[in-house]
């Protein structure tokens, strides 16, 4: 069974139809990379995904467990889906430590102690164990993303969502997120990604989806999608972001 | 009897200040507790909720204060409840300040980024656990300044106590100046015993302003 299913979805902020008739299927491990222009609607698909955003028609359903159901408990479900958002949205009020264990003491009922535990082991795999009693206004930008990340990893989730997370970063700070996102990449993780990091998408992405006017207006296998686009619409995109 | 202005009526000027306090205190707790209720009534997502806290806001922040305080002293009597001029006062400021405080630490709590609201709800944390663990604790920060800005304001306003015979400072120098006709010397007192207690208030608040986040 997939991980996750999307079934002709549609999202509206009242008049105006952001999501328009939109499916995808991701499976488990695949890496799936969302191109497309502002307001293609690639960002209120991941939101609509692990339910911050309510959709008007169609179903999204994580490891057989309907999203858009009033039944269905969004704290269970967002310890399955981990969503990374451009702007970090660490809490500037609390150490990295206690960003990281706040949600898994809270809804796991798991110790402080223990969840302290995860923070060293997520933070390990960031590349940022000595940062677990800084500050994030202590933190870089790419240092404070890296930290959102291994926040939501501490949750153990199965399917994890970026929003344009190197898009905030300085050029020379992007590098040591994408190294991470790598290296999850590597490890197995089910990602979808929003982005715009083209070389990023071609090596790791399983498949890529092109956004057009709130539809899926294109979608095929990472690295042969990029080089030979079917679409008008896709080559002027990639056209335009690649030089 | 007529006589001079000395150090004894310094002595109860500086007595009666206790009735201030006191009136002060009870006020700010009153309101602090309903501008909680207030606070949190406007940023739940429930509409009829969030209305009833504007209209109580928008009703006594359109009323003068004074006729607030006639409302409890003399409309109760007239009801056939006996009201003490404490208990009036009491009320009266403690429903004052609740609807200032309510509009503090809304706009305190408004002033938080919805993404930091966001961020919580997609680690899985319910409504009240952001509130509490996300919002609030920011907030606070923001919100001590403009909250002891009207601690001193609260302050000075329950002279308007001395209206409905309550004897705190105020009246109590209204009371030394029927005794010693020497209006001027009471009420710079007054007004010194005043400032003495408001001027810590505002430097303290004024250094709390300049704190950041970070290890203590």
């Amino acid at each position: 069974m997939a991980l996750l299913e999307i079934e002709k979805i549609t999202k509206r902020f009242g008049t105006n139809t952001v999501l328009d008739d939109v499916s995808l299927t991701v499976d488990a491990g695949e890496i799936i990379a969302v191109i497309g222009r502002s307001g293609s609607g690639k960002s209120t698909l991941l939101r609509c995904i692990n339910g911050l955003e309510p959709i008007q028609g169609g179903r999204i359903t994580v490891d057989g467990v309907r999203v858009d159901d009033k039944a269905t408990d969004l704290r269970k479900l967002r310890q399955q889906v981990g969503i990374v958002f451009q702007s970090y949205n660490l809490f500037p009020h609390l150490s990295v430590s206690r960003n990281i264990t706040l949600a898994p003491t809270l809804t796991k009922g798991i110790t402080e102690a223990e969840a302290r535990e995860i923070a060293r082991e997520v933070l390990h795999r960031v590349g940022l164990e000595e940062k677990l009693d800084a500050y994030p206004e202590q933190l870089s930008g790419g240092q404070q993303q890296r930290v959102a990340i291994a926040r939501s990893l501490a949750m153990r989730p199965k399917l994890m969502l970026f929003d344009e997370i190197t898009s905030a970063l300085d050029p020379e700070l992007t590098g040591e997120v994408l190294k991470v996102l790598e290296d999850m990449a590597r490890s197995g993780m089910t990602m979808i990604l929003v982005t715009h990091e083209m070389g990023f998408a071609r090596r790791f992405g399983s498949r890529l989806v092109f956004m057009h006017e709130g539809r899926i207006h294109e979608e095929g296998p990472a690295a042969r999608t990029l080089a030979e686009p079917r679409t008008n619409e896709l080559e002027t995109f990639l056209g335009a972001v690649l030089h | 009897m007529i006589r001079e202005f000395g150090w004894i009526d310094v002595l109860y000027l500086v007595l009666a200040m206790r009735w201030t306090l006191a009136l002060t205190v009870t006020a700010f707790v009153g309101g602090g507790l309903i501008g909680l209720v207030i606070a949190v009534l406007r940023v739940s997502r429930v509409w009829p909720l969030q209305a009833i806290a504007v209209l109580y806001v928008q009703a006594i922040q359109g009323t003068p204060l004074l006729v607030l305080l006639f409302v409890f002293f003399f409309g109760l009597s007239i009801v056939g409840l006996p009201v003490l001029p404490w208990i009036a006062a009491a009320l009266a400021f403690s429903i004052y300040a609740g609807a200032f405080l309510g509009e503090i630490w809304r706009g305190a709590l408004d002033a938080i980024p919805k993404t930091q609201w966001e961020a919580g709800a997609a680690l899985g944390l319910g409504f009240g656990e952001q509130l509490r663990h996300i919002i609030v604790p920011q907030a606070i920060r923001m919100a001590i300044p403009p909250t002891v800005g009207f601690l001193v304001q609260l302050i000075k306003n329950t002279s308007l106590a001395a209206t409905i015979g309550f004897v705190e400072l105020t009246r109590e120098g209204q009371l030394t100046t029927a005794s010693t006709f020497q209006p001027f010397a009471v009420y710079l007192t007054v007004a010194f015993l005043y400032f003495l207690t408001c001027f810590p208030l505002t430097q303290w608040s004024r250094h709390l302003e300049r704190r950041s986040y970070g290890p203590a």
